[in-house]
């Protein structure tokens, strides 16, 4: 039942006192007409509204959540208490810098240790997710062609096994986009690459480990061929969970990087946000950074790099989640940080070869921290599809791995179980995808209709998106 | 060092014998060595949950926290109910991912659907997204999304929150829009100015409203300019306002996008807020972002689903007009607690305290020699004339605990009042004003 | 897979018929079972010009979103406004839910009769 089915005329709390100044009015002309039709309930009934909402929901605190390039790990709590201090929550952002010196502190340690653990020079705590880092890191790659007049550059190349994000963030910053297939091994085709490499291009966007889970071991190889034809190289951090403190983005060659703090960091992912994408870069890129950096030893204060490209959002990007990933920087530290990176890659190294017996995996070697499964012959068996494996795990608790991605793996399921789950919560699952694979060839029909055990069954999507209805109407 | 992986060392080397590997290098060997890292991160060694909690404070006690707030420009103090804070606490919301199995989602889906609903109820617009960064992203993608084929110069007033200017002009560098400041006359728009310069390749006008300045703009004569052009018209509008402002609707508005912050959200040093997006019918499918929609399960329920996905860039990939994946749905979920704790009346309250305590502000100010400059009407929002230099006002107010208005660059200060500052908390800066020198 | 008498076939799967100088274009019945369920089509503007062998139009599924590619080059004189509304008509009657009705047509590919495009689409298979 909609909160808005509940609202009772009269009802409501009283939250704030009565007004003591002489009360103003706007003019008639700019006084609102349109009635207003915000709920109007009791506290109780609107806190049960919502525990109601939070049963009906499914996160990492409820399960194995191994949903393949979102690195779903455990949000420690003292991430959250220390983001509910009032010494942050309560900061104006526009308050003089002598009056914000731990906001700073905060910006500028963890801009140190993210560009250790990156191999970069400096980095932009701005962007607020990671398609804004994006975004921004292709606006720091145009700036810099433009800065040298060199208009030519109108093309950034993308595997064709990238997230849908890379293109479309290329294309927002104005650039076509130039797909590169992959070979039969799921990584960069050289030769196709040095095909499109040329002085038209103005970088490539790739995440290593690449999308289908493995390390691409031809990557100086690929980043020179970019820089010898005058191209930038822009990492994806996608994918970092699995090498960090074993692999730095700045040895691969890669100039320009996004990390995405909610997903290696452990920050929540709050159901779909806010996140934070942090945007780091070498040397001969830092003046074009957005917005301002934190510079100064004892006293530190913000300066604006010199040709920045200008402000990607208001103020310094999503600030607390900034201040939860530090708290989990500060509790891993360096031997920690590569242990968990370590564990990921073990957790599904374990999980892959546990399944591979049964599913077919898409590539078949030592994969990273993630792995994908293709289910086409079990499809063309018994007519169970990726889908539907995926909607019997929601019967038995497990959110399911991505779905039908990459693209270039049919009906794929991609998992990534992360560093933060048990052996027994990996075996269990293993079990129960592997029960599931022999009921799609005992009895196909069961899966079909899955899921049979949560709050609704399968959903008209189709229905959903031919005629909308995207608010509640009230009555007139 | 505090570690959050399960596993102990012993039951680690057991999985990775059973699987064939002898160690944890042997797990990376496939890794050429040339990138590989020698050694170990130049990073402290880890902390135990004790350290870090200290190291932590030690930096959030070298903030000052204001106990009273007279600065706005863009984020504000408001007052926030306590049930906020305990629903956005709650772990199976806090913690999932992106509601894409909606069977497990219903909770997640179902709040955006009511913050759509309350969203689109606040500004009278027809449809509403899952909400963006914030107010100058969605301003910016606002922007965007009037972009057509044969119109792509826009227009966005001077008189815009600085942050919302830069940033729309950042996207636009990317998208290679063309962008056109109208100037400001007077502390509003400078409408005469913009109906001599609008054309034909227009695709939007872009206003603030109640302004940077907290002016009132000419509103509705701001949309006929831009429709009579054949222009899209964008307003951005301060959410609280419109509990007794005419909404963005009345005033002809396309497109509706405004910062979600003062709804609930604390001001965390800049963030995370929510932007929020709306507009008329016609325009839904060139909205960015999630959006959540009604519709049955298999057995004929109601049931919610991100929906319209052939718009988003997982699909589209370089044909989406935004590469917009997440939207700030934790925040949203505060903003619709936020509303319906505060109710129709308690916004409306909210509103009128903000108006009238600026308004009484003002007035206080201006009798001890702080004119103020607004010459338009105002809504919780002022700009006085410097009477003593700013520094020397805003260091007396410091001292007693108080953050003054924001200094702008011509000397001016920008005040601010909410429904939390007390008359005694202004009549205090009246009082300490009229002592600086 | 139903096919119609009357039209002519392209190798990216639309149909066009040629009335009077006028040439109407629309999906094939195999486009739109291989598309599946179609939620939404972006349709071109009256007088815009069309281009053998680019995509004048798209149509969204669920899940995917596929290009519509001209068959011939000329000017859209109109377009089928019921199914911006409607887009399921496609699924139900493919060659009744035409897209665009072009004129003025300086160029068109190599298109192919019923019997030549069955055989393709069994090529195609394979």
């Amino acid at each position: 039942m909609l909160i808005f089915e509940k609202s009772r005329p009269g009802r409501g709390m009283d939250m704030l006192p009565a007004c003591d100044v002489p009360e103003v009015e706007p003019a008639e002309k700019d006084r609102r007409k349109m009635e207003l039709h915000l709920p109007e309930m009791s506290e109780n009934d609107l806190s049960r509204h919502y525990t109601e909402l939070a049963k009906k929901s499914h996160g990492v605190n409820d399960g194995f959540y191994p949903l393949g390039s979102c690195t779903m790990k455990y949000n420690p709590k003292i991430n959250n208490d220390m983001a509910d201090l009032p010494g942050f929550t309560e900061v104006h952002p526009l308050q003089p810098e002598h009056t914000v010196q731990g906001c700073l502190e905060v910006i500028k340690t963890a801009e140190e240790y993210l560009c250790e653990i990156t191999r970069m020079d400096r980095m932009t705590m701005q962007p607020a997710a990671g398609s804004h880092g994006e975004f921004t890191g292709l606006l720091l790659i145009k700036a810099y062609h433009e800065s040298r007049g060199d208009k030519k550059r109108t093309k950034i190349i993308v595997p064709d096994s990238a997230h849908g994000t890379n293109p479309a963030s290329a294309a927002m910053a104005g650039y076509s986009v130039v797909s590169v297939p992959s070979g039969p091994d799921g990584c960069v085709d050289i030769g196709k690459l040095k095909e499109a490499a040329g002085d038209d291009i103005a970088g490539l966007m790739l995440t290593n480990p690449n999308t289908v889970g493995l390390f691409d071991k031809n990557i100086l190889e690929i980043t020179e061929i970019i820089h010898s034809c005058g191209g930038v190289n822009y990492y994806d951090g996608a994918n970092l969970n699995a090498v960090m403190g074993t692999v730095r983005p700045g040895d691969m060659g890669f100039d320009v990087i996004h990390m995405n703090l909610h997903k290696t960091f452990s920050t929540p992912h709050g159901g779909g946000g806010p996140g934070s994408g942090p945007v780091g870069c070498k040397d001969f890129l830092v003046p074009f950074l957005p917005s301002v950096l934190v510079d100064g030893k004892e006293r530190l204060s913000f300066a604006r790099p010199e040709e920045s490209i200008g402000e990607m959002k208001s103020f310094y990007g999503n600030f607390l989640v900034v201040v939860r990933a530090l708290a989990y920087m500060l509790t891993l530290g360096r031997e920690g940080i590569r242990e968990a990176s370590q564990n990921a890659v073990l957790n599904a190294n374990y999980m892959m070869y546990k399944l591979k017996d049964l599913y077919t995996m898409a590539y078949d070697e030592v994969c990273m921290h993630e792995f994908v499964m293709s289910l086409e012959d079990l499809k063309k068996k018994t007519g169970v599809a990726a889908t539907d494996v995926a909607k019997g795990l929601l019967d038995n608790g497990i959110h399911p791995p991505t779905m039908y991605f990459p693209l270039i793996v049919k009906e794929a399921l991609m998992a990534e179980p992360t560093e933060t789950e048990s052996k027994e919560t990996l075996d269990k699952a293993i079990e129960v995808f592997r029960r599931l694979y022999h009921e799609a060839e005992e009895d196909a029909q069961r899966l079909h209709d899955a899921p049979t055990a949560t709050p609704v069954s399968r959903l008209d999507e189709v229905g959903a998106a031919r005629h909308p209805v995207l608010r509640y109407h009230f009555e007139a | 060092m505090g570690s959050y992986v399960p596993n102990t060392k012993e039951e680690q080397k057991a999985m990775l014998a059973e699987i064939g590997f002898s160690s944890m290098d042997d797990l990376f060997i496939h890794i050429p060595d040339e990138v590989k890292v020698k050694g170990v991160l130049d990073l402290p060694e880890g902390m135990s949950e004790l350290e870090v909690r200290r190291r932590m404070q030690q930096m959030a006690a070298k903030n000052t926290v204001f106990p009273i707030v007279f600065r706005g420009a863009g984020a504000y103090r408001h007052f926030i109910p306590a049930i906020v804070k305990s629903v956005t606490s709650k772990e199976n919301l806090m913690t999932a991912y992106t509601p894409y199995q909606a069977e497990i989602s219903q909770g997640i889906l179902q709040s955006i659907y009511e913050y759509q609903t309350m969203i689109c109820d606040l500004t009278g617009m027809d449809a509403s997204n899952a909400s963006v960064y914030d107010g100058a992203s969605a301003a910016a993608e606002g922007v965007a999304m009037c972009r057509e084929r044969k119109r792509k110069k826009a227009f966005i007033s001077a008189t815009v929150p600085p942050y919302v200017l830069e940033t729309v002009r950042t996207y636009c560098f990317g998208n290679e829009m063309e962008l056109e400041v109208i100037p400001e006359a007077g502390g509003v728009t400078d409408l005469s100015w913009l109906d001599a310069h609008i054309d034909a390749q227009t695709a939007c006008v872009y206003i603030q409203h109640p302004n940077y300045y907290g002016n009132l703009e000419d509103a509705a004569k701001a949309g006929e300019i831009a429709h009579g052009a054949g222009a899209r018209y964008i307003m951005g509008v301060n959410p609280i306002s419109l509990g007794v402002l005419k909404t963005p609707r009345e005033y002809g508005a396309d497109v509706a996008v405004g910062e979600g912050q003062p709804l609930g959200l604390p001001l965390g040093f800049g963030g995370p807020y929510l932007g929020f997006m709306t507009c008329v019918e016609g325009m839904t499918r060139k909205l960015p972002g999630r959006i959540v929609g009604e519709t049955k399960d298999s057995k004929g329920r109601t049931g919610y689903v991100l929906t319209l996905q052939a718009r988003e860039q997982h699909i589209r990939r370089e044909k989406a007009s935004s590469n917009i994946c997440s939207n700030q749905a934790l925040c949203a979920l505060g903003v619709g607690v936020y509303l319906a704790a505060m109710g129709r009346d308690g916004i409306q309250k909210a509103a009128r305290q903000c108006m009238s305590k600026a308004h009484y502000m003002a007035a206080e100010l201006d009798a001890i020699g702080y004119k103020t400059l607004n010459k338009a009407e105002f809504f919780h929002e002022f700009v006085t004339s410097p009477k003593v230099p700013a520094d020397r006002v805003l260091e007396a107010l410091e001292k007693e605990g108080i953050l003054g208005g924001y200094p702008l660059a011509d000397g001016n200060m920008l005040w601010c009042c909410t429904e939390r500052n007390a008359k005694e908390d202004i009549d205090r800066v009246v009082r300490i004003l009229k002592e600086v020198q | 897979m139903k096919l119609e008498q009357g039209v002519l076939y392209s190798k990216s799967h639309e149909w066009v018929k040629e009335e009077g100088g006028t040439f109407v274009i629309g999906l094939t019945d195999y486009a739109q079972s291989e598309l599946g369920d179609l939620v939404f089509v972006n349709l071109p503007e009256e007088g815009d010009e069309i281009t053998v062998g680019e995509s004048f139009a798209d149509v969204e599924s669920v899940k995917a979103v596929s290009d519509v590619y001209a068959p011939v080059s000329g000017v859209v004189s109109e377009i089928n406004e019921e199914l911006l509304d409607a887009p399921e008509r496609i699924n139900e009657s493919p060659y009744e839910a035409w897209f665009v009705k072009v004129k003025d047509v300086s160029d068109k590919e190599e298109l192919l009769s019923a019997k030549e495009y069955e055989a393709f689409v069994e090529s195609e298979k394979e």
